[in-house]
């Protein structure tokens, strides 16, 4: 096993004979290298089949026992919970797999592929966007398998079509700015079992303290303040809306400012997290 | 097993604190890396307090130093990855401050903990890092299939990394290094937790593309490793270079040669250990049955050799040999480059 010395690398000789290199990379490469980050984060789950597996049985669960454990209970009827519940469980998904980002940010950090990756000449900030560009891609299969199996279980979409495109683009536009609290968690935890631990014991109180799952009437006062304004809520509802039917603007303009809300406080923290420990 | 002493004796044995040594500017050819004055603190602890290099350009620099002395902060600086807090550095004629971009289209990195993504496989790694240079999908599959040949990994090729053994994944990630080609290649202690015969083939690999022209900047714990393949070397202990040269030169500079002798019957070591110290007139040290003692010059030798005969002595072995480089370590630092460990007795009797 030797090196082929027929094929040299670059002829030896001072840098400065050869064309100077360009000093920054053009949109162009950006959009391609982010796309190849994008491919690398997707094509791993041909190796690990089971991510697919864990990208759908988990919202099929959620859907099935809280349909038929809780739908009863809640809301008289488990066909009648689920036109109410099936929002508020999409917008739960979308912030679970939020935490796809920060594991796999985690993981490049502590396994030095992160490293690799920077002293590359691509844009800096193009690992990051791919692996977001990857979880859209997730989020969207989630979100398809979550209403396949609510249709399958007698969810009746009553709006448009275009309502739905539109129930996709709002979820899209609020995850990515959520994305952002994942990245910074990523860098800051290291590790990818803390990001677990450290996400979910955010995510669980903030998806479930909402109206994802039950109505806000029925819980005590002082939980209805923060329920009425927590994102979940409003995006839970915008989703409904754009759904079953019901108020739409109010709901969706409130989603995407706690959207903008997450990405002005957490982006920079994130990017200054990266900055300064790497 | 006796070797004498050829050259390099005589020289003034006394170590200066080096800035940018004199071995950069052979032939007139600018180095391909220029590193001064550099220092970089986290917090209170300073990792590098004003360390100073220079990589001939198609030559291996091995920076040589214990755990902790600053050798992979030096690298990350180079290969862009930290900014200095002070002290500037070019690599390839490049600021790595300034264009940190044009440096990175230079330069290759592998790092002391494989950076390869183990959930794609050999060939997916390879294609994403030439995709990543923006080569075309075709010449992508070409050149991950080339550097998997040449590293002997076509038969993992389509297996995820993860599956890889520590040997194959280090050869991996040396091979993602290459990808673009690169003209300068840092490699953060390549062999580190290899067992001997990767490390070999490593060191093989290496030889090789300084063949090809690249300049390479190796770190090491390993002092063989830096011996092995280093053409210039710079000490470096607590963020700060102790000394800079080639490997002969560091060697003859620390106290030119060592006369080493193991009797035949253990129990008369004492008597070998008083006649050494009577004729060198400097304490020698006892280690595994021998005694090592500074050879000031060549007669020391031969009267050690009459006297032990005079007293009945029968040696089995005797060896005038130069410093190794541990006991140049001790000599510059005033403490050994790593504590021996069974480890590290290994790797030095299998070198």
């Amino acid at each position: 096993m030797t090196l082929d010395r027929t094929a040299p690398a670059r002829p030896a000789g001072p840098a400065l004979d050869a064309p100077a290199a360009p000093r920054r990379v053009t949109p162009a490469q950006w959009a391609s290298q982010s796309l190849t980050m994008a491919w690398r984060s997707l094509v791993q789950i041909k190796h690990n089949p089971s991510e697919l597996l864990d990208l759908s049985i988990q919202p099929i669960m959620f859907v099935l026992l809280f349909t038929f454990v809780f739908g009863g209970a809640i809301y008289g009827s488990a066909d009648a919970y689920l036109q109410f519940a099936l929002g508020g469980l999409i917008a739960q998904n979308a912030l679970f797999l939020t935490i796809y980002t920060a594991t796999g940010l985690a993981t490049d950090l502590q396994k030095g592929t992160f490293d690799r990756f920077r002293s590359l000449p691509i844009a800096r900030s193009a690992p990051l966007s791919g692996r977001i560009m990857g979880d859209v891609v997730r989020q969207l299969w989630s979100l398809v398998v979550l209403l396949v199996v609510g249709v399958v279980l007698g969810f009746r979409i009553t709006t448009s079509p275009v309502a739905v495109l539109a129930a996709f683009g709002l979820l899209v536009a609020f995850t990515l700015a959520f994305s952002w609290t994942s990245v910074l968690l990523g860098v800051l935890a290291r590790d990818p079992e803390k990001v677990q631990i450290y996400g979910f014991t955010v995510l669980f109180p903030l998806t479930f303290a909402s109206n994802a799952f039950a109505p806000t009437e029925t819980m005590p006062g002082w939980l209805q303040a923060w329920v009425a304004i927590n994102p979940v809520t409003r995006m839970a509802d915008a989703l409904r809306g754009l759904l079953v039917g019901g108020p739409v603007a109010a709901n969706a303009v409130a989603t995407l400012l706690w959207g903008v809300a997450f990405a002005a406080v957490f982006g920079p923290l994130a990017v200054w997290a990266l900055r300064t420990r790497v | 097993m006796v070797s004498t002493r050829t050259d390099g004796h005589g020289r003034d044995s006394e170590i200066s604190m080096t800035t940018v040594g004199p071995p950069c500017h052979r032939g007139g050819v600018p180095p391909a890396i220029e590193a001064e004055g550099l220092v970089k603190r986290f917090g209170a602890t300073t990792a590098l307090a004003g360390a100073s290099l220079s990589a001939v350009e198609g030559t291996v620099l091995g920076v040589l130093g214990p755990n902790g002395a600053g050798k992979t902060t030096a690298t990350r600086v180079l290969a862009t990855l930290l900014a200095p807090d002070e002290g500037r550095a070019l690599v390839g004629g490049y600021d790595v401050v300034a264009e940190p971009h044009r440096v990175r289209s230079l330069i290759g990195l592998t790092g002391q903990y494989a950076g390869v993504d183990e959930a794609l496989t050999g060939t997916e790694n390879l294609v994403l890092i030439a995709r990543l240079l923006g080569q075309s999908r075709a010449a992508s599959r070409r050149r991950a299939a080339e550097l998997l040949d040449q590293f002997g990994l076509t038969e993992a090729a389509g297996r995820a990394a993860r599956t890889y053994s520590g040997g194959m994944r280090r050869r991996l990630d040396l091979a993602a290094s290459l990808v673009g080609r690169p003209r300068i290649l840092f490699l953060d202690e390549p062999t580190t937790g290899l067992d001997p015969a990767s490390r070999n083939e490593l060191w093989d690999m290496v030889r090789s593309l300084v063949g090809d022209g690249v300049t390479v900047l190796l770190t090491t714990q390993y002092l063989d490793e830096a011996d092995q393949l280093a053409d210039d070397i710079v000490v470096i202990d607590r963020g700060t270079v102790v000394a800079t040269g080639t490997p002969d030169d560091l060697k003859a500079r620390a106290g030119a040669a060592v006369l080493q002798m193991r009797p035949a019957q253990p129990e008369q070591l004492a008597v070998v250990e008083r006649v050494a110290s009577e004729l060198a007139g400097a304490t020698p040290t006892v280690e595994n049955g021998s005694v090592a003692v500074p050879a000031p010059d060549e007669s020391l030798m031969p009267a050690v050799v009459r006297r032990l005969d005079d007293v009945g002595v029968r040696l089995a072995e005797l060896t005038l040999r130069r410093a190794t480089l541990d006991e140049v370590f001790l000599a510059l630092t005033g403490h050994r480059a790593v504590e021996p460990t069974d480890d590290q007795t290994d790797l030095r009797e299998t070198a």
